[in-house]
């Protein structure tokens, strides 16, 4: 049997990646197909009562704009998924770059972009967040770089200790010997290196990137009416909370339930991954 | 080939943005010699002794901090990296981890033939068939080019280690410790292999190690190493059968053997001094079993000198006799 | 004169992804008051998982299938380690039997000193007083030949160099002079003159001590074996291949293994004037063994039969033991 197999019956086994697993699916294929099974567009006004509890028609009720609550959550799935991946990417890209380069030039360089790491942290990411909007305006895809941009320290500060375990490898040793260039071994040989440690943070922090993004939108600085983004439904739906809690209720709900996945299966997959480590160094 | 000249490597022990660090740790410490074409000298030390700082600051992965070296010809001191690409082409090393020598994330023809693509030695259609006979040479079938790292054992990995040393066709290569993470049987097939290529590449070889009989085995000279200083220098026969200073002595009379011959035993005591520190004068005084009153107190300064053709000891011991 | 261990029929398994993979079979063999057994073998010999199954420290997916392991405890009785509960193994490990490791860095409590750590063995065993224990910390220092024993008992682990940490390890072991001490590999992480001093060491120690304390030492490292052991033990893929008094072994080996590992010597051939003849080929799998004698696909000496059928481990005399169907030309 070979390793990945094995990683895989892991993974496959355990029940929690199996929950999370199946319902990430679920909304991913809900959030792809959206126009199929959505009975009603998310902007469609006046579809039917206006607050009417969930019923047959209407699977999650109606909000007070008589749109199809079940159906703007099937379309708010694409933002809210979309949205919290792309921040993460940014997040991951950018904090891979710079934690990377300072982790191999070393020296001052080191010295100088870890302070300036440290420096960004002292700031909590949410009020940095703020700080970014406020600078730059509302709007959903500035909350996404706002999001995007905080995390960028945490993410640069583990990218950049895992690149320190990597070099300190001969075999990038052996790099330098054979005269490759510094690009080619930052990114070609330390980078594919530290790869599982960065997929596995980024799992992990899609979850909180979801609810920062969520939670903007909430403040209403984030995704703006009528965009059917969870966080922003939250927020229009608690003046009606009290006689019609289903505006509230399946948004909240499914941000948590999505967020949760994406962690339960963030967990297993770092776990998995810390078993090839061990299959990879020969002992099972 | 190779010539150095009061080699020497210190490392700050402080790093800070704005500190100045006043003590260094003295890996290695004017070191000289010269080798010839075909010849393998062998580097032997215990820990601190420096011979692997040694190694890699002839390689120039560390730069040096006083010295010269001279490369066929060449002196390569002060290159910088784009002038040390044509040479590591010709000077190439052999590290000892066989687990972590390997890029775990490229299959063995990657990690072959990147260093050929990036030099531009040979056109992409010819590397394939190049790469079959260099992984032949050292004892691995066609099929393991396709493989990984972790497919392979210990010993397989030492032996794609010297197939990537040997894929830049180089002159000279430095040993680090080849065989010491290998157990013993396969510690033979692995020297048996060194020799082989190096006659049938015709190469010349720094071996460093701390095992002595496989230094005995594969060298043509020695060099022991203390404390960042060459202690002894000679052919090895000279070496083995009339070492003259004390501390080849104590090292060559503690190395367990097989077959056990008469020999006194001289243990030495205490543990080796910190690097940051070493001691003034020569570095072995404060272990030498037979000392006198001027090698203890530091009045005896280090250099080699020469008692018989090729034969070199630290002055400390030729006057104790 | 009983025998301070007697190994019969150990049988030790570990579960794994593949299913139970079988890393010891049928391992018997015995130790004398007072003697230095070696146990040789190189990388997945078993050697290590030998003792760990003396010492029950295998780790949660090793299991021991069959087999009898007795130990003579410090008041005579003989007792079957395997069948013992954990309170009573805690009761024994340290006291009857301690052991030895390899690497004395991750073996020490960094955060205790280790005066302090040596004491805690003697308290857990012994009934004495504090004040007791520590004079007898201190004379065990001085009997590893520690200086200025005061001092060092006061340091932590970090302070220490190898060499030092490493006799810590032996007056740890020593402490409550225990019928057996078992040390796996305890020199190969030092260097040569440490080790010529450790080895030095043990050699004064086991002359003089009155407990007739016993050794099992575990090595791959053909000389000590020489410098320190009166009888050897050679394992291959988990069986014992060949055992017999030291001399007897290096001067007459009867198996082509510990042939084939005395030739891999440098020492060997430098003395002989030859290339190094290896042993061709790898250590099998344990998942993925030949048929017939588990050396046979590496064997000079190989025949057909040795493909089909796997030799006992045969008594050849008094005190040698060879598990080849070839002996009789080795002799």
């Amino acid at each position: 049997m070979n390793r990945n197999k094995i990683i895989l019956k892991r993974f496959l086994l355990n029940k929690g990646s199996a929950i999370g697993g199946i319902f990430l699916i679920v909304i991913i294929i809900g959030a792809v197909f959206a126009p199929v099974i959505a009975p009603y567009n998310w902007n469609a006004v006046d579809t039917g009562p206006r607050l009417s509890p969930p019923s047959l028609s209407y699977l999650f009720g109606t909000d007070i704009h008589g749109r199809d609550v079940f159906s703007r959550i099937v379309y708010g799935a694409r933002y809210s998924l979309s949205v919290g991946v792309i921040s993460v990417l940014f997040g991951i890209i950018a904090g891979s770059t710079f934690g990377i380069t300072i982790a191999y030039i070393g020296g001052r360089v080191d010295i100088i972009g870890s302070r300036i790491i440290d420096v960004m942290f002292g700031f909590p990411s949410f009020l940095l967040s703020l700080l970014v909007v406020a600078i730059i305006g509302v709007g959903l895809w500035n909350v996404v770089f706002a999001v995007g941009l905080a995390s960028i320290p945490h993410f640069a500060r583990i990218i950049r200790s895992a690149a320190l375990q990597v070099k300190e490898q001969p075999y990038i040793e052996a790099g330098i010997n054979l005269g490759f260039g510094n690009l080619r071994i930052m990114f070609g040989h330390i980078l594919p290196n530290i790869f599982p440690i960065i997929i596995v943070i980024a799992t992990m922090d899609l979850g909180g990137a979801i609810i920062s993004i969520a939670s903007l939108s909430f403040l209403g600085l984030g995704a703006q009416p009528p965009e059917p983004e969870w966080g922003a439904m939250l927020s229009s739906g608690r003046e009606y909370m009290r006689y019609a809690p289903w505006t509230m209720i399946y948004p909240g709900l499914f941000l948590f339930l999505t967020v949760m996945s994406v962690n339960l299966l963030g967990d297993r997959l770092s776990q998995a991954l810390d078993a090839r480590q061990s299959i990879n160094r020969g002992k099972a | 080939m190779l010539s150095i000249k009061n080699l020497s490597k210190e490392f700050p022990v402080e790093k800070g943005l704005f500190s100045r660090s006043n003590s260094t740790v003295k890996a290695v410490q004017n070191v000289s010699f010269d080798i010839k074409k075909n010849k393998v000298l062998g580097l032997v030390g215990e820990s601190g002794s420096g011979k692997s700082t040694l190694g890699k600051t002839i390689m120039k992965l560390l730069n040096p901090t006083r010295g010269k070296i001279f490369f066929d010809n060449e002196e390569i001191t002060q290159y910088n990296k784009r002038k040390m690409i044509n040479v590591r082409k010709k000077l190439q090393m052999i590290f000892q981890d066989p687990f972590a020598s390997l890029n775990p994330r490229k299959n063995i023809f990657d990690t072959l033939s990147e260093p050929i693509l990036v030099h531009k030695l040979m056109d992409k259609k010819n590397i394939k068939d190049y790469l079959i006979k260099i992984i032949k040479d050292v004892g691995l079938n066609e099929e393991s080019l396709s493989r990984f790292p972790h497919e392979f054992s210990g010993g397989q990995r030492q032996r794609i280690g010297i197939a990537r040393a040997l894929v830049l066709k180089p002159e000279f290569i430095i040993a680090d410790e080849p065989v010491s993470a290998l157990d013993v049987s396969i510690q033979a097939q692995v020297l048996n292999l060194l020799e082989q290529i190096r006659d049938s590449y015709n190469l010349t070889m720094i071996f460093i190690s701390h095992d002595l009989s496989v230094i005995e085995y594969f060298c043509d000279s020695v060099a022991v190493m203390y404390l960042g200083h060459i202690v002894e220098m000679a052919p090895t026969k000279d070496l083995f059968n009339n070492p003259k200073h004390s501390y080849t002595k104590a090292l060559l009379s503690a190395v367990p053997k097989v077959k056990s011959k008469n020999r006194n035993k001289i243990i030495i005591k205490g543990d080796i001094p910190s690097p940051i520190n070493p001691p003034s004068g020569c570095v072995f005084r404060t272990r030498c079993p037979n000392p006198t009153h001027d090698c203890k107190e530091g009045n005896i300064e280090m250099g080699l000198i020469e008692v018989s053709p090729g034969h070199w000891v630290d002055q400390c011991c030729v006057n104790c006799g | 004169m009983r025998n301070t261990l007697e190994v019969k029929d150990l049988n030790t398994y570990f579960k794994s992804d593949y299913g139970s993979i079988k890393a010891l079979e049928n391992i018997s063999f015995y130790i004398k008051e007072g003697e230095v057994l070696a146990l040789v073998g190189e990388s997945g010999s078993g050697k290590t998982v030998t003792s760990l199954s003396i010492m029950g420290l295998l780790p949660p997916n090793g299991f021991i299938e069959k087999g009898k392991i007795a130990l003579l405890t410090k008041n005579n009785t003989q007792i079957n380690i395997l069948e013992l509960s954990e309170k009573k193994l805690n009761q024994i490990r340290g006291n009857d039997v301690s052991m030895v490791f390899q690497e004395p860095m991750t073996c020490l409590n960094p955060t205790m000193t280790v005066g302090s750590q040596i004491i805690e063995v003697i308290i857990n065993h012994k009934n004495i007083s504090f004040s007791a224990a520590k004079k007898e910390m201190i004379e065990l220092l001085k009997l590893v030949e520690i200086p200025e024993p005061e001092q060092r008992s006061t340091e932590y682990p970090h302070q220490l160099s190898g060499g030092m940490r490493q006799r810590i390890m032996i007056s740890i072991a020593l402490a409550c002079e225990p019928k057996l001490i078992i040390a796996d590999e305890p020199t190969t992480a030092l260097d040569v003159t440490i080790q010529a001093q450790l080895l030095d060491l043990l050699k004064k120690l086991k002359n003089s001590l009155v407990s007739k304390t016993s050794i099992l030492f575990i090595t791959h490292n053909l000389g000590i074996v020489r410098e320190i052991a009166d009888r050897i033990i050679v394992m291959y893929a988990g069986n014992i291949v060949e055992e017999g008094k030291v001399s007897e072994v290096f001067n007459k080996p009867l198996h082509p293994y510990t042939i084939g590992l005395i030739q891999s010597l440098p020492e060997f051939n430098i003395e002989n004037r030859k290339k190094i003849q290896p042993i061709p080929g790898n250590v099998p799998n344990m998942n993925n063994l030949p048929s017939g004698c588990n050396f046979n696909p590496r064997c000079y000496l190989v025949k057909e039969s040795c493909k089909i059928q796997k030799p006992d481990l045969a008594k050849i005399s008094e005190s040698r033991k060879s598990r080849c169907f070839e002996y009789k030309q080795l002799i």
